[in-house]
């Protein structure tokens, strides 16, 4: 599909994600304005209480803003799903250059005309007033411009915490594999970025003329600016209450994620008649877990195995019965249900390419070992750490690479093989791309793996007070099996179809 | 940095501070407008010590003039002379009359001037309309700390007559500062000699070009080089 196609189709979409990420990029702006400049003035002011300031939104731009949502995810008030952690997080960094500019701009007046203004009889709000921060005003406005700059690219991970906003795009196309959908998101967030920059060097260059422009002129500015302020603080306020009545349904972000969480959103939609409200496409394991508990969302789809080893710390087992009853109970502790399978298991597929795994005549990994050498390895983050990951498999089956295995984003890691770029990959057993790229699974000949059924994980409390979903669910349970997933994953990936189209047709083929 | 000081400024007059660089002469002018106070002894303004003034007050009763004459480069020649009537709330009717009659006072077009900038302006004209700044208000004070150092000669003799045709008008208590006696003997009722934050001598120009005291002869070689090579005046 083409770039113009998909937005073309995707036109109503395309609007409100440029509508959310200008919202995010311009409400924590302004904040960080509000914030920024007072502190910066402290901190020309007073350079003792200043320093560690400065210092400390320093520290704050070096950490990545992946890690920042993480760590902000589970606070209460800022925390959460949504708009709200996002803004925080863009407010934090544009912090930095706000403040850094407003202490230069201060620090660069010329003493002599402050000096004049101290003389002439002029109280320090005064000349904070009418001398310092007209001519602070140039460099502070470049300062604003960097940090609406960053916003703009820093708003495109919020997509990870459900903020919506261009990155909503990115996201989808890297799990889709698909660079149209990754460049429908990243081109518009590009010229948005220019946009502002152009728009505030328009300002910067106007404020030479405007400096001297009346006092009242300057007031009503700095009215409009509160009164924007307030606005976006109201918005927020406004989206930060739940709303009650609806069902929200998360996903992790990858294919088969989103087809589950559509089929459990349409599921709901269509038996119970509730609205539901999809955060689809968070950013993994750790996030949707977090979220499910902090009540962000109700439900979402998770497998035994992981919750099992990733989520409750626990070793690994490769009965399935024993994993799926252990880790109920573990769930049930924490007020959350885990509902009976739906059918398939999703473990981690060690995949070759299939001219390889011809050629050395390898099928299972027993045999991949005495090849793995001389090849080397692509893993998503997740899989080098989890405790069911690479580590107990290479013990395993004694595997050695050629180099330390690659660290790579789980949809990038079917066409690194395909591209011959690695040998060995560590996928979903669901995959459509397995069949699509015609790789070969390695058969876990020595059972490592545990069990990876995929359930749905709900709030107990929401079950207990809508039943109706509770029992929307459960016909959910075992109607899934591996060749559906595989069929509907391939849909998406190879195929390119829109996961909600692929999970109404499973639906209404299973009824 | 000031030892042994007893001064005395009689309303109308104008003083002018002689001296090397460092020796105090700027100090003075702070400690008449509270930007310093005396560690020890009393500055009396107005007949009350500058630490019962209210400072901001103090300030905007004692016009101010520097060397860098310190024009607000993001306001227009206009807002620049508004400073202090705006500090003291003036309505803007009064304000903009203000302006017009200091600019026409200091020999500034008024429709020409008000609306530019400091930096389309020549030295000269940025140093009068540092001294229309300082009058704004009508203050009783003047204080004036090198006022035209950094003028040009010619420039300066120029502006050394506006001043005193302003003074004519303004009748204001004047107390400047430079490192030039002939500038002192060209603006001033009264001179002071300073040395080492000593006064060492006070009095009409007049007794001051007469005295022989080793710390005013040499402040005055340069004059009688002058006039030997002139020739004394037909």
């Amino acid at each position: 599909m083409s770039l113009f196609q998909f937005w073309r189709t995707h036109t109503n979409e395309f609007f409100t994600l440029l509508g959310q990420h200008v919202l995010l990029v311009c409400a924590s702006t302004l904040v960080a304005i509000a914030v920024g400049v007072p502190v910066g003035v402290l901190a020309a002011r007073r350079p003792r209480i200043g320093a560690p300031i400065v210092w400390l939104a320093n520290v704050v731009q070096t950490i990545p803003s992946l890690a920042m949502f993480g760590f902000l995810l589970p606070l209460p008030f800022i925390g959460g799903l949504g708009a709200r952690v996002a803004i925080f997080v863009l407010i934090l960094y544009a912090l930095l250059p706000i403040v850094r500019t407003t202490t230069a701009g201060l620090r660069s007046i010329d003493r002599v005309l402050i000096e004049a203004g101290t003389a002439m009889g002029m109280t320090p709000g005064q000349l904070m007033r009418r001398v310092e921060l007209p001519l602070a005003l140039p460099s502070i406005v470049a300062g604003i411009r960097v940090a609406a700059v960053i916003g703009v690219g820093t708003a495109t991970i919020a997509a990870a915490v459900g903020a919506g906003g261009l990155g909503e795009y990115i996201f989808r196309g890297l799990s889709m594999v698909d660079s149209t959908v990754i460049l429908a998101g990243a081109i518009p967030s590009a010229l948005l970025a220019l946009t502002i920059d152009g728009a505030l060097t328009l300002v910067e260059r106007g404020l030479k003329d405007f400096r001297g422009a009346h006092r009242r002129r300057l007031r009503a500015a700095a009215a409009l600016m509160i009164l924007l302020v307030a606005a976006t603080a109201g918005v927020l306020a406004v989206s930060a209450r739940r709303s009650n009545g609806v069902i929200r349904i998360g996903s992790k972000n990858f294919t088969e994620q989103i087809i589950l969480g559509e089929i459990v959103a349409q599921t709901i939609e269509s038996r119970t008649g509730l609205r539901v409200e999809r955060r689809l496409n968070l950013g993994g394991t750790f996030i949707c877990d977090r979220a499910v508990r902090s009540g962000d969302i109700d439900a979402y789809v998770e497998y035994t195995g992981t919750a099992q080893t990733a989520i409750f710390h626990q070793p690994v087992d490769t009965d399935s019965r024993r994993v799926f009853e252990a880790v109920k109970a573990r769930y049930a502790a924490g007020g959350l249900t885990l509902l009976d399978p739906l059918g398939f298991e999703n473990t981690f597929a060690m995949l070759i390419r299939g001219d390889d795994a011809s050629r050395l005549g390898v099928r299972n990994l027993s045999q991949a070992a005495a090849f793995a050498p001389s090849w080397r390895a692509g893993f998503g983050y997740e899989f080098l750490e989890r405790q069911d990951g690479y580590p107990g498999l290479a013990r395993t089956y004694g595997l050695h690479f050629a180099r330390p295995p690659t660290a790579m984003d789980l949809s990038l890691i079917y066409r690194a093989l395909a591209e011959r770029q690695v040998d060995l990959i560590a996928g979903d057993a669901t995959s459509g791309l397995i069949d699509a790229y015609g790789f070969t699974m390695l058969e876990d000949d020595r059972h490592y793996f545990p069990p990876y059924d995929a359930a749905v994980v709900a709030r107990s409390s929401v079950l207990l007070a809508r039943p109706e979903v509770k029992n929307a669910l459960a016909g959910l349970s075992g109607h899934i099996s591996v060749a559906d997933m595989r069929r509907m994953n391939r849909a998406v990936d190879a195929d390119h179809r829109d996961a909600a189209d692929v999970a109404r047709e499973f639906l209404r083929r299973d009824r | 940095m000031l030892r042994g000081f007893s001064l005395e400024i009689a309303a109308g007059d104008t003083l002018a501070l002689v001296g090397r660089s460092g020796a105090g002469k700027s100090t003075i002018l702070k400690l008449i407008n509270r930007l310093l106070v005396p560690d020890s002894g009393e500055v009396i303004v107005e007949s009350r010590p500058t630490p019962a003034w209210d400072r901001f007050e103090l300030r905007r009763r004692a016009g101010y003039v520097m060397q860098e004459v310190g024009l607000f480069p993001h306001l227009t020649i206009g807002e620049n002379i508004a400073t202090v009537p705006r500090l003291l709330g003036w309505d803007d009717a009064r304000v903009d009359r203000r302006v017009t009659e200091l600019l026409e006072l200091v020999g500034l077009d008024p429709k020409d001037y008000a609306g530019r900038r400091p930096d389309q302006l020549s030295g000269g004209q940025r140093q009068r309309v540092g001294v229309a700044r300082a009058l704004a208000a009508d203050p009783p004070i003047l204080l004036m700390d090198e006022p035209f150092g950094a003028l040009d000669p010619v420039t300066r003799a120029e502006i050394h007559r506006e001043f005193r045709r302003i003074q004519e008008h303004v009748r204001k208590t004047v107390v400047l500062v430079t490192h030039d006696m002939a500038e002192a003997f060209a603006l001033a009722t009264h001179v002071g000699v300073l040395a080492d934050g000593v006064l060492a001598v006070v009095g009409e120009p007049a007794s001051v070009a007469r005295s022989n005291d080793a710390r005013v002869r040499p402040l005055l070689e340069p004059l009688i080089e002058a006039t030997a090579v002139l020739g004394p005046r037909p």
